[in-house]
């Protein structure tokens, strides 16, 4: 049994008369402890998948199929207000505009506000809140005031503030899309991190394929089917179906692959640009 | 845009900065009792002093104090005039008369007592609570107050997250209206010429965008909220803890002896006593 569960998931939004159909039998399995990126263009259903998981969605009308996470049913019709709340300390959503998640003055404050709510006592929120700040690596700002900090630090808050409510999984929902390239590399650090040292289950939700390169699988999500769902380098074998799917190649990958056209006989890992870089001089010490 | 500065706090380490929130708030609505306690020239004099000294020991500059004088000298010198001219007093206290006209001794006396009682407050109560104190401790100091009218249903933690809310968000709406305006700038917008009709009508494409801007993000934040297990008040533990020092204990004594002052001033000291 996995940890997350999706089977022939169908979603559909109210627009006026007709429903708009966003997702369409969608089957997925995740297990725990994975780093799983989902993949697609504006509007291809990727951010909707995510917000069904954490169930923040204000319509259920146009659901069909079902969803488990850790072996219950989320969707089904006895899910009270507890176990939604039960779920949410499960799963831990990152949005994409760090301005609109960070609810208190100081910094310190804000990571404590969901232990705070989950009525933990005194000595624990403490703990937890020095944790999830050392964590990120924003301990030196914890009496600072949020909107002085820059985009990715304001981003390093709001994952803290998830991180100190010890959930499973966390999502990440478009959390680099209004990032400058700095402030994604921390963030995607800071993912990375969360999934190799704390053993979190990341989801990763984005339009940057450089940032799916660093997790262990991909899947491409095309006008709310999955088109394709495995390794980065078995996925990014498949350019002509990307760029069908408005994806660019990341940038390593595209120049092996034009290297490759023009005749150059390459072998090897191209994830990250050391091991493009590898690749490439392997073939000239030929 | 960044240093924008929320209230009137002016950060420091004094006496009075280090105080409980909680207790500045008592003080402060001590301190306007003890103001209208007064009576008689001595009591008003020690009312004066004591303002003089909250300045002394939270260590705002006179500067900063005056500005916050200069707000309300109009109502002061209106407060003032009409106790010159409208107080009745005895007849021999009559000073000065010109037809309608009368001025009594006891009317300038009442007009200088106002005037003392005015500043005095505005000093006493924006020390207390606005200078030394920043909004959001003392929004948290409100909300464990009040508390107890939690029993009476009165929704005092969603009003405090409300409050905390709308603090967090002000220098963010203030940074993008700065941003809206030049992009409406670039697009040929005039804020600064025209009639005040013509300008108002001009900030129209501003003030929109910035709403449309404002549900969006309370929508997004309210979101946030609910996937961080936000469900109100309720069950809800806090990580920070207010405790009152012997510091808070130094003030409440010194607070109390200061009405006791008042009072007894009031009783024992001879002189003119405020009047209709």
């Amino acid at each position: 049994m996995s940890y997350i569960e999706i089977r022939d998931l169908n979603f559909s939004y109210r627009d006026d008369e007709k429903p708009l159909s966003v997702l369409r039998d969608v089957s997925l399995d995740i297990e725990k402890g994975e780093y799983v990126a989902i993949v697609g263009h504006n509007g291809s259903g990727k951010s909707t998948l995510a917000k069904l998981l954490n169930l923040v969605i204000d319509d259920y009308e146009g659901f069909e199929g079902s969803i488990k996470v850790d072996g219950k049913e989320i969707t089904s019709s006895d899910m009270t207000e507890d176990d939604i709340y039960e779920l949410r300390k499960k799963i831990g959503m990152v949005f994409q505009n760090p301005d609109n998640q960070l609810v208190a003055t100081i910094v310190e404050e804000d990571v404590a506000f969901g232990p705070e709510n989950l009525g933990l006592p005194r000595e624990e929120i403490r703990a937890r809140v020095d944790g999830a700040l050392m964590t990120v690596g924003m301990t030196a700002y914890a009496k600072h005031e949020p909107h002085r900090l820059s985009g990715g630090q304001k981003q390093r808050i709001a994952i803290a503030g998830i991180i100190a409510m010890k959930p499973e999984c966390i999502i990440f929902d478009e959390s680099t899309a209004m990032l400058d390239p700095m402030g994604r590399r921390e963030v995607v650090d800071t993912m990375e991190k969360l999934n190799r040292e704390e053993g979190k289950t990341v989801i990763t939700i984005t339009h940057y394929m450089d940032e799916a390169v660093r997790a262990d699988r991909v899947i491409v999500i095309d006008d709310g089917k999955v088109v394709l769902d495995g390794k980065p380098s078995e996925i990014f074998a498949e350019d002509k179906l990307l760029r069908q799917c408005g994806l660019d190649l990341p940038l390593c990958a595209d120049l092996l692959l034009r290297l490759r056209a023009r005749g150059f006989s390459l072998k090897g890992e191209i994830n990250t640009p050391e091991q493009c870089a590898q690749t490439i001089a392997d073939a000239l010490g030929k | 845009m960044s240093s924008i500065a929320l209230g009137q706090y002016y950060p420091s380490k004094s006496f009075m900065h280090r105080l409980d929130p909680r207790m500045k708030i008592i003080i402060g609505i001590a301190y306007i009792v003890a103001s209208f306690l007064c009576t008689n020239v001595f009591s008003f004099a020690l009312l004066l002093l004591s303002a003089v000294v909250l300045i002394v020991i939270s260590r705002i500059p006179i500067k900063v104090v005056l500005r916050s004088i200069k707000a309300i000298i109009f109502i002061m010198l209106f407060t003032a005039v009409l106790n010159v001219f409208w107080t009745k007093g005895k007849p021999e206290e009559l000073l000065f008369s010109w037809q309608f006209i009368n001025i009594y001794s006891s009317g300038l006396y009442n007009a200088a007592f106002i005037v003392v009682r005015i500043v005095s407050m505005i000093i006493g109560t924006s020390i207390f609570l606005t200078y030394t104190t920043t909004p959001i401790q003392l929004t948290d100091a409100l909300e464990r107050l009040l508390s107890p009218l939690k029993v009476i249903k009165v929704p005092v933690h969603e009003f405090a997250m409300m409050m905390t809310i709308a603090l967090r968000f002000i220098p963010t709406i203030v940074e993008e209206t700065g941003k809206i305006m030049s992009a409406q700038k670039a697009r040929g917008a005039d804020f600064t010429n025209g009639s005040i009709s013509k300008r108002a009508k001009a900030l129209v494409p501003v003030l929109i965008p910035l709403f449309v801007s404002a549900f969006r993000r309370a929508g997004e934040l309210a979101t946030a909220m609910t996937c961080r297990c936000y469900r109100g008040g309720e069950g809800r533990t806090r990580m920070t803890k207010l405790t009152l020092t012997y510091r808070d204990f130094v003030a409440l004594f010194f607070i109390a002896a200061f009405i006791a002052g008042i009072v007894l001033l009031n009783i024992f000291a001879p002189g003119y006593t405020m009047g209709g």
